[in-house]
């Protein structure tokens, strides 16, 4: 080993608290970029790998009925590949030892198994025609301890059918599970199933027709010419148009997900990046200071100018490499749980997490080129170093009466409090630095619990405050408005509004979107409109009222006109006026008034469905007397399914708020005891100096913890800017057209952070401080000058 | 004169006698924080293979900055020197790293041992990369202090240390050896052993030595005294008989 090598191991172990402090910045930076780097890719490949080996289809189509001999005709389509048609039924679902109701999702397999959407067959077997046997998701089965050879039974057509669960599966189009038109994921209440087709066409009668049609395309087809074409052939048979995988929804929860991941992967490295590169920089300037005369000599001694700076490099590439190390591991821990996360929230048989070789080399190549750039001015000045001038002492800082004392303040200030403007003053640059390492901290706190706040905010706002209802009824058909007394007749039942939805395809200009128009009283007393600033929305009288995201799609204001395919009925072709936009925050919404709507769909009065308000001592009976009726479809249970949600996602945010929380607490320790760290060596003479005049070691210590207490109580402030900063960037990312995620910081979490931030710093402060309550006066004043 | 050349051109030592280093009106001004310093204001001087020269004056006659423009740690704002057949005005800073590299020894007043590195270890660090060094050990055992070889400056007295620095100075068998204030931080028993070994040094090895100092005891134990004030050579003496470093008193 060399000498040079020898003292880089010495120095090392002699700033062994402050380069393990740097190091462990980056290692949060690794950390962050590894594991959801790392994450992403394994989210991204699984998906792919799934689509591709499990044939997802790239085109989708729901319709009323049509004659199989129509499959013929799709597959002549240009550009249309694989072609599968299918029967697809929703139904009421009555699970043994489950009060409450629940939808099934029943989707047909083909005589020799389905060619897209293939079946990946996780336990059991393939169900039997003619035998009531089916598939079952996963989750049907853990969620409600049922196991292989049980069975559940579900309303089709009017009629009770039994579905006995010999097997589990899943497809790459239920990745995601919801049931269509919710906004949360309800997996206790949503079930989807796979049923012989023979069985499936009996139930449904639909022997010889199918409802819904899925296609790959070819190679080089134009996909919008190919779903033109497919309207256009469907449209007699009650389709509601053809869409994409862009407008599938489980395809839009996982390719949202990647996308956010994506962006974690880039915002937070880049933060603790910056973070270890400004603490590299001051830890080393103050290192090579300190070194000026070793410098010197061993300049003198004949080392040139790229040895002393590839020493001082490798020591800093030594102590990131350590940080890198640490980093690699953890991040592999945290993929790995992030990864099991997403196995629990998505179904993707094939999701398996590997610590990917890439994305380790790209973070030793980013944290060595931070730790380059950290450290380079240090190293530069180290260059330059002219032997002969380190010889000499260096010149005396140069101090000066700070802007404060030249304003008069000086007089309201001790010496102690003069020294600490002084220093500061100094050294402005780093000063700032030094409160914005600690601001960075804390505005990593407040990152991490603004997505509590704001997500807590958001289902407060929509399901507590706006939305009062308690329980969502679905009928199959539209009904006469009359059914809302026999509703208010169920036990339990305080209140009904109803509503009704109408399939439509809006369209402006070229641009066209598919969706259910709500129609709802104009004034709504249980299914309340909010808008991103909690203040509720009526819905106009006349006219259309559209979420702010939707009209933007369309590119459509207020007071445009907007074409409107009505997708049921008569199918009349109308022209409505936009008259409002609404900036709520789930989902995409159309709006209409209740009656309005019914005019434009060319029906007399009718509604599809209610909202109910319900008295919770009743629900049992209710819930029994709702799953035995024919005419209803479905049973949302508003409660149940945002507590579902909740649960899943205090899961999430415990695990990434106490992640957070660990990198913060890194930051600002790093932060703090590095700036310490280096205050107290570049000033222990003086330090000393003041103790030999008579200075307690508490008035001494006030000298040098006071310049940091106004650094981090400086800091305070900008941390919650800088946090409320990362948060909208964050809400940016996060936002997608499901969720508009809000900016909402409490109170409560600036508190937060300012304690955490308070408290690593006061750790800190107390460790430094005991280094000055030691100093050996005699040996510092013994020291040359 | 020779030109640079890549190799080690002049491993034979000159004769003793001849110029070794031949400087002409040297001037050298330098800032220090908001100050200009004058420290060279115009200085002729030539050094001699073999001798041990004392620069002697007080602080800031300029003496530090003729040793370091000597040693090649630093460049004359005007005027020249010459060490042998190399120009070390014109030189650049890769240049100046071999010459010291090769040719010179430093002692500092402030011995600028590295202090994460035991004795032997801070020789080390110049045998390492020198051309025909002598054994870390040896060059402790010329300086007394082959006992210390493992301790770590902080584990050495002040004028231990100082030994060790000249050991270091000399295990890569330098031409030149400059010292500056070798003593200046040193008690007087101290002093005298550090001046023994450099005494012993230069007789024993035949290195070229200049000390410079403001201790004007020290004058009586070289071949020759040159006398600095405010920037240029005041007087110049030849000892017709050198004092042992035992017998000098301050």
């Amino acid at each position: 080993m060399s000498m040079l090598d020898r003292k880089l191991r010495r120095d090392l172990l002699r700033m062994k608290g402050q380069a393990a402090a740097i190091a462990l910045v980056v290692a949060c930076a690794v950390a962050a970029y590894v594991g959801s780097t790392t994450t992403y890719r394994a989210l991204r490949s699984s998906n792919e790998e799934y689509y591709d080996r499990f044939a997802f289809a790239d085109v989708f189509a729901e319709l009323r009925r049509a004659p199989a001999t129509l499959a013929s005709r799709i597959a002549e389509i240009p550009g249309s590949g694989t072609v599968e048609t299918r029967i697809v039924a929703d139904g009421p679902m009555n699970i043994p030892d489950f009060a409450e109701p629940a939808t099934a999702h029943l989707v047909s397999i083909p005589p020799g198994g389905p060619r897209l959407n293939r079946l990946v067959l996780l336990s059991g077997r393939m169900p039997e025609p003619g035998s009531d046997e089916a598939l079952a998701g996963e989750t049907l089965l853990k969620l409600h301890h049922l196991h292989l050879g049980d069975a559940v039974s579900v309303i089709l057509e009017g009629a009770r059918r039994t579905l006995r669960i010999v097997g589990t599966a899943t497809s790459p189009e239920f990745i995601f599970e919801i049931r269509p038109g919710d906004l949360l994921p309800d997996d206790a209440h949503f079930a989807v199933f796979w049923a012989p087709e023979a069985d499936l066409a009996a139930a449904m009668r639909m022997e010889g027709a199918f409802n819904n049609v899925v296609l790959r395309l070819a190679p080089g087809a134009d996909r919008q010419n190919v779903l033109d074409n497919l309207d256009r052939l469907l449209e007699p048979y009650g389709c509601l148009g053809a869409y994409g995988r862009d407008r599938h929804v489980s395809h839009r929860f996982i390719s949202d997900e990647i996308r956010q991941l994506q962006g974690v992967a880039v915002f937070m490295p880049a933060v603790f990046l910056g973070v270890a590169a400004f603490l590299l920089n001051v830890a080393f300037s103050r290192l090579v200071g300190t070194q000026r005369e070793q410098i010197a000599a061993i300049k003198a001694l004949g080392y040139g100018n790229a040895a002393v700076g590839l020493h001082f490099l490798q020591l800093a590439g030594v102590i990131v490499l350590l940080g890198t190390l640490v980093g690699t591991l953890a991040g592999a821990w945290f993929g790995s749980v992030m990864t099991k996360m997403y196995a629990l929230f998505y179904h993707l048989p094939l999701f398996r997490y590997e610590l990917d070789p890439s994305a380790v080399a790209a973070a030793v190549l980013l944290s060595l080129l931070t730790a380059f750039a950290g450290v380079a001015g240090a190293v530069r000045r180290a260059v330059r170093l002219p032997p002969a001038e380190a010889m000499r002492p260096p010149a005396p800082p140069r101090y000066r009466a700070t802007l404060l004392e030249r304003l008069g303040l000086g007089r309201l200030l001790g010496p102690v409090g003069r020294m600490i403007l002084r220093s500061l003053g100094r050294r402005p640059v780093r000063a700032l630095l030094t409160a914005v390492g600690v601001a960075a901290a804390m505005a990593i706190l407040v990152l991490g619990a603004f997505l509590d706040d704001s997500i807590s905010w958001m289902m407060d706002l929509q399901f507590r405050r706006a939305q009062l209802e308690d329980a969502t009824v679905t009928f199959v058909e539209p009904r006469d408005p009359a059914v809302v007394v026999e509703l208010r007749g169920l036990p339990g039942v305080s209140r009904v509004e109803p509503f009704r939805a109408v399939p439509v395809v809006l369209r402006a200009g070229h641009r066209t979107w598919r969706i259910g128009i709500l129609g709802l009283p104009a004034s709504p007393a249980l299914h309340r409109i909010s808008d991103r600033g909690g203040n509720l929305v009526d819905i106009p009288a006349a006219g259309l009222m559209l979420t702010d995201k939707l009209a933007d799609l369309l590119h459509v204001h207020p007071g445009d006109d907007l074409g409107v395919d009505v997708l049921e009925g008569t199918r009349p072709r109308k022209t409505v006026r936009l008259a409002a936009v609404v900036r709520d925050l789930i989902g995409l919404s159309a709006y209409m008034e209740l009656d309005a709507l019914n005019r434009l769909a060319g029906h007399g009065p009718a509604v599809s469905g209610a909202f109910l308000s319900v008295d919770q001592a009743s629900e049992k009976e209710l819930h029994r007397r709702l799953k035995d009726a024919p005419m209803v479809a479905g049973v949302l249970l508003q409660r149940v399914a945002v507590a579902s949600f909740e649960a899943t996602n205090a899961q999430y945010l415990l695990f990434f708020t106490g992640i957070l929380v660990l990198f913060a607490a890194v930051i600002s320790v790093g932060v703090v005891y590095n700036s310490a760290r280096v205050t107290l060596a570049e000033r222990e003479r003086e330090l000393a100096s003041l103790r030999v005049l008579g200075f307690t070691r508490g008035e001494v210590s006030a000298v040098l913890l006071g310049e940091l207490a106004v650094l981090v109580v400086l800091a305070l402030p900008l941390g919650c800017l800088f946090g409320v900063g990362f948060s909208a960037l964050i809400a940016r990312n996060l936002s997608s057209d499901l969720f508009r995620v809000p900016l909402v910081v409490e109170n409560s979490t600036f508190a937060f952070a300012a304690l955490v931030v308070l408290g690593a710093s006061l750790l800190t402060a107390l460790a430094v401080r005991r280094r000055i309550d030691r100093l050996d006066l005699v040996e510092v004043l013994k020291t040359k000058e | 004169m020779r030109l640079w050349s890549a190799g080690n051109d002049d491993d034979a030592r000159p004769a003793p006698g001849t110029p070794v280093f031949v400087a002409r009106d040297l001037t050298k001004v330098y800032r220090m924080g908001e100050v200009e310093v004058h420290a060279l204001r115009g200085m002729d001087l030539e050094l001699f293979a073999g001798e041990f020269v004392v620069l002697l004056g007080p602080s800031g006659s300029g003496k530090s900055t003729l040793l370091n423009i000597l040693g090649g740690l630093d460049v004359p704002s005007g005027g020249t020197v010459r060490y042998r057949e190399h120009d070390l005005v014109g030189a650049n800073e890769r240049l100046l790293t071999k010459y010291r590299r090769e040719h010179v020894g430093f002692v500092f007043q402030f011995y600028n041992l590295i202090p994460s590195l035991t004795a032997r270890e801070n020789i080390a660090l110049v045998t390492e990369i020198s051309r025909h060094p002598m054994a870390p050990e040896e060059a402790l055992a010329l300086v007394d202090l082959a006992d210390r070889m493992d301790h770590f400056p902080s584990q050495l007295s002040g004028g231990q240390q100082q030994r060790v620095a000249i050991a270091r100075a000399v295990a890569k068998r330098p031409d030149v050896l400059l010292c500056d204030e070798p003593t200046g931080a040193l008690d007087i028993t101290s002093g005298k052993v550090v001046l023994g070994v450099l005494a012993r040094v230069n007789r024993e090895l035949g290195t070229t030595t200049a000390v410079i100092t403001h201790n004007a005891a020290i004058a009586a134990m070289a071949d020759r005294v040159v006398t600095i004030a405010d920037g240029r050579i005041s007087k110049v003496l030849r000892n017709e008989h050198k004092a042992s470093p035992e017998d000098l008193a301050w």
